[in-house]
């Protein structure tokens, strides 16, 4: 009898057990957790990296960034350049939005004049003409000149649904606005052609995202059924909620915890340097003896970036002579590393300055991996060459007003091209600072050089990839020799999971995560 | 007694205007707001542009007015960050914040009663020893290693409890207003290591403030009178001792709670506990000055509504302190 009991009991078990294998295998829920969540659902509120990511699940471009730096047709099965003003798109046909709208050429011209009417995106799309639908399926992007990064800014293309965000919603508000700061229709609806959906979404807690049934890539590459999406602000918790199984996937990942993470046997890790330059600028202007070369050239000889990416930084980046990552058009490869404390003390003593000076310096203490602990190493660096630093580390929301005051001598600045391009670079960071023309914008170093605004300007309306690439190698070479910054290293980028994912694939160096294409066990 | 409550009042109204003009003093020194709110490359035009969209170069006095304005019919402006109204936001995240500090007090609660009744019945016995011992390392440890210590034990090691959030299961309550946690075995593992780690902080407070207030009554006349009477040990304990040491109690219990939900700050952000105490940092740490102004506001709001209640309630119990105040 008790047997029997058993028997069956066990029938039982195998039973349910194997039911919720098969419903698991239908329908798989990946547990993500960020850092921190995107803004709202409207992809035009705010370009930061947790809306472009946002974007990536639930709208498409038009066309995306590969691994290896050029691009795969999304929305647009192929393009090709017309003239030196317009690049023709041909859309993917049979293409849905979540709403159930078919998407049409329509759809892109809209978007792209909507695109230009939003705060954040209006200087990228400034170069932009109205986009000319030929028919439903072929769209003319133009420009007002020629444009060589027409493919860099059609990966922002996320075409939107026109109809659906056409009219006025309950509060009397077109449907299209851009809010920035309140409510919106768009900031609470979206309909985009992405492979997920936003099911429900709370601010901050919270977002449930479901596959899309009728997503146009059939079958899809990857297996998620639906997107638990939790921001997890604080690093150790996030890591804990990995750790203790209650999410499946984190990003990123503190680097003090890299090695208990690639040490334990249920969790893999994958890392990369990103495009995000991490840098000093030193100021020609605040602090007199900035403005001699050979003490600019004596500070880039005594900083030791290679010692910070290996020790501060986990040797979870590459130490960096330039602002362009290998693979850039303006990468040089003829700038070699620079570090050599003797010189460094060398070129001091040439320049007069054997004693040593005081400066001041500001960094930030939560934005950057490790962002304090770097500015730290440099006064410890600098203070080899008599150099004497007062450093003050404060949080993002306080620094950049005091950034762009020039508060102090040197200044910690990150950056990355949101055109993922070398001329980005130059034109926000060393071109001489124009405030009516918007350039050398994050230029607080008051380094200023004709010669590479000319060849930065240059490079802006040069189509041929050869010539322009040449051009912004020869920008890279300036600003080395003229010792314009102090270059450390690439912010990393990380993300964390359960062994078995393919998450080396659907990563990149723009932090876009294509989940879309993500396989979990 | 009615002239005592209306000066009381009268007192907290002058209390909180002070407070909602220090609360929206200080949002200028926490940042541009503007600057979080848009992407690195955008113009320094556009954002002067928003800044003056957002009101924020209007004067102090002028800024200060339209927040009074519109405070008093309970609109503490719009946050930037989660475009939604202030008061929604907060009003959203209080349900989690009171949860926690509910959990964490009836922990005390439970455990602080018996344990210092019986450290001050039995000073000498090992156990009271113990518990003593025990509250001297919880005073010390800071709440935030606490939490992690309890995190790494039971989530990472032992898997037993969540690592962070309320989980997936919140009951509704008042029509969806309130979203609870306390009425599911999820809801409830999650509740556990919060409620833990905040009450850690308290506990060996009251424990210890229970046992002084005990060892002293015990000691007066009346308790001995009763003794000798041949009352039941624990009616003399629990009825006539007991009783006389809640008065001090309450009044500590009443200021605790102010600062208990302070630490709320730092376990809701080790846990990503969706609270008011989390939200407050995030506020801080990504700029949104205007959420913040309004949660400093309604934080000292319910502090002086508490402060106000604890004194009138304290009126009541002891007739000197009503009459003291009466010249």
């Amino acid at each position: 009898m008790t047997s029997r009991l058993w028997l069956s009991l066990c029938l039982v078990l195998t039973l349910v057990l194997g039911a919720s294998a098969t419903a698991l295998a239908a329908g798989k829920t990946f547990k993500l957790a960020w850092g921190t969540d995107p803004e709202a659902l409207d992809p035009h509120c705010q370009l930061s990296g947790p809306m472009l990511q946002y974007c990536h699940l639930v709208f498409d471009p038009l066309i995306r960034w590969k691994k290896d730096n050029t691009f795969e047709g999304r929305l647009a099965e192929k393009w090709e350049r017309i003239d030196p003003l317009t690049v023709r798109f041909h859309l993917r046909k049979g293409v849905k939005f979540h709403s159930g709208n078919p998407f049409t050429a329509k759809d892109v011209v809209w978007t792209v004049e909507r695109a230009k009417t939003s705060p954040d995106f209006k200087a990228l799309f400034e170069v932009f003409e109205t986009p000319v639908a030929l028919d439903d399926y072929t769209v003319d992007l133009k420009t007002s000149k020629p444009y060589p990064l027409l493919e860099n800014m059609a990966t922002y293309i996320f075409p939107m649904d026109s109809k659906f965000y056409t009219g006025t919603d309950e509060a009397g508000q077109p449907k299209d606005a851009v809010v920035k700061t309140g409510s919106s229709f768009a900031n609470e609806h979206e309909s985009g052609t992405g492979e997920f959906m936003v099911a429900s979404r709370e601010s901050g807690v919270k977002w449930v995202m479901k596959r899309f049934a009728d997503y146009w890539e059939k079958p899809g590459k990857g297996n998620i059924e639906e997107i638990l999406l939790t921001p997890i602000k604080e690093n150790a918790t996030r890591v804990a909620a990995l750790l203790s199984g209650d999410v499946d996937f984190i990003s990123p990942v503190p680097p003090q915890d890299y090695e208990r993470i690639k040490g334990n046997k249920d969790l893999q890790l994958v890392t990369m340097a990103s495009a995000r330059i991490i840098t000093f600028q030193m100021n020609q202007k605040k602090r007199p003896e900035f403005a001699n070369l050979k003490v600019r050239q004596a500070i880039i000889a005594a900083v030791d970036n290679a010692g910070i990416a290996e020790k501060i930084m986990n040797k979870t980046t590459i130490p960096s002579n330039q602002n362009s990552p290998k693979g850039y058009a303006g990468y040089n490869a003829s700038l070699t590393p620079r570090f050599n404390l003797e010189k460094a003390k060398q070129l001091m003593k040439e320049a007069g300055y054997e004693k040593g000076f005081s400066a001041s310096m500001i960094a930030m203490n939560d934005r950057y991996t490790n962002d304090a602990k770097i500015a730290e190493a440099v006064v410890g660096m600098l203070a080899k060459i008599g150099i004497k630093v007062d450093l003050k580390t404060m949080p993002k929301s306080q620094y950049w007003d005091l950034f762009d005051a020039e508060a102090a001598d040197l200044q910690m600045i990150g950056w990355h091209p949101d055109t993922d391009d070398s001329g980005n670079y130059g034109e926000f960071l060393l071109m001489c600072f124009d405030k009516d023309k918007g350039f050398g914008q994050y230029n607080r170093a008051n380094y200023c050089n004709p010669k590479l605004d000319e060849l930065s300007i240059a490079a802006q309306s040069e189509t041929d990839p050869a010539k322009r690439s040449k051009m912004l190698q020869e920008v890279e070479k300036i600003a080395y020799d003229d010792a314009a910054f102090i270059p450390l290293h690439y912010e990393p980028l990380s993300w964390a999971s359960k062994k078995g994912m393919n998450t080396a694939d659907v990563v990149n160096i723009q932090d876009f995560p294509y989940f879309g294409d993500l396989e979990i066990k | 007694m009615f002239a005592f409550i209306v000066r009381r009042i009268l007192q907290a109204v002058v209390v909180m205007a002070v407070i909602s003009c220090i609360g929206f003093a200080i949002k200028h020194s926490f940042g541009d707001p503007v600057r979080e709110l848009s992407g690195m490359t955008v113009s320094a035009q556009e954002r002067e542009r928003l800044r003056e969209e957002l009101g924020l170069n209007d004067p102090f006095l002028v800024q200060w007015g339209r927040f009074l304005k519109g405070a008093v019919h309970g609109d503490l402006g719009m946050s930037y960050l989660y475009k939604k109204p202030a008061m929604e936001i907060i009003l959203g995240k209080a349900p989690a914040t009171m949860e926690l500090v509910i959990a964490a007090s009836v922990i005390i609660l439970i455990l602080s009663v018996p344990i210092g009744i019986y450290a001050a019945v039995r000073p000498r016995s090992w156990l009271s020893r113990f518990f003593m011992g025990v509250s001297v390392i919880g005073v010390s440890i800071p709440v935030f290693l606490t939490a992690i210590l309890l995190i790494s034990i039971f989530s990472v090691q032992l898997g037993w409890l969540p690592s962070f959030g309320r989980g997936n299961e919140l009951t509704p309550l008042f029509g969806g207003a309130w979203m609870s946690g306390f009425f599911t075995w999820d809801g409830i593992t999650h509740l556990v290591l919060p409620a833990l780690s905040l009450s850690s902080i308290m506990l060996p407070l009251f424990i210890r403030l229970i046992r002084a207030e005990m060892k002293e009554t015990l000691e007066a006349e009346y308790v001995k009178f009763a003794r000798a009477k041949g009352l039941k040990p624990w009616r003399v304990l629990v009825v006539h001792a007991f009783k006389n040491t809640l008065l001090p109690v309450i009044t500590v219990g009443g200021v605790q709670l102010g600062i208990m939900i302070a630490y709320t700050v730092l376990t809701e952000t080790v846990f990503q506990w969706q609270g008011m105490g989390f939200m407050f940092l995030e506020a801080l740490q990504r700029s949104d000055v205007s959420l913040m102004s309004a949660y400093l506001v309604f934080v000292g709001f319910v502090f002086v509504v508490v402060n106000t209640v604890v004194d009138i309630v304290y009126g009541l119990v002891n007739p000197m302190v009503r009459i003291a105040g009466r010249k």
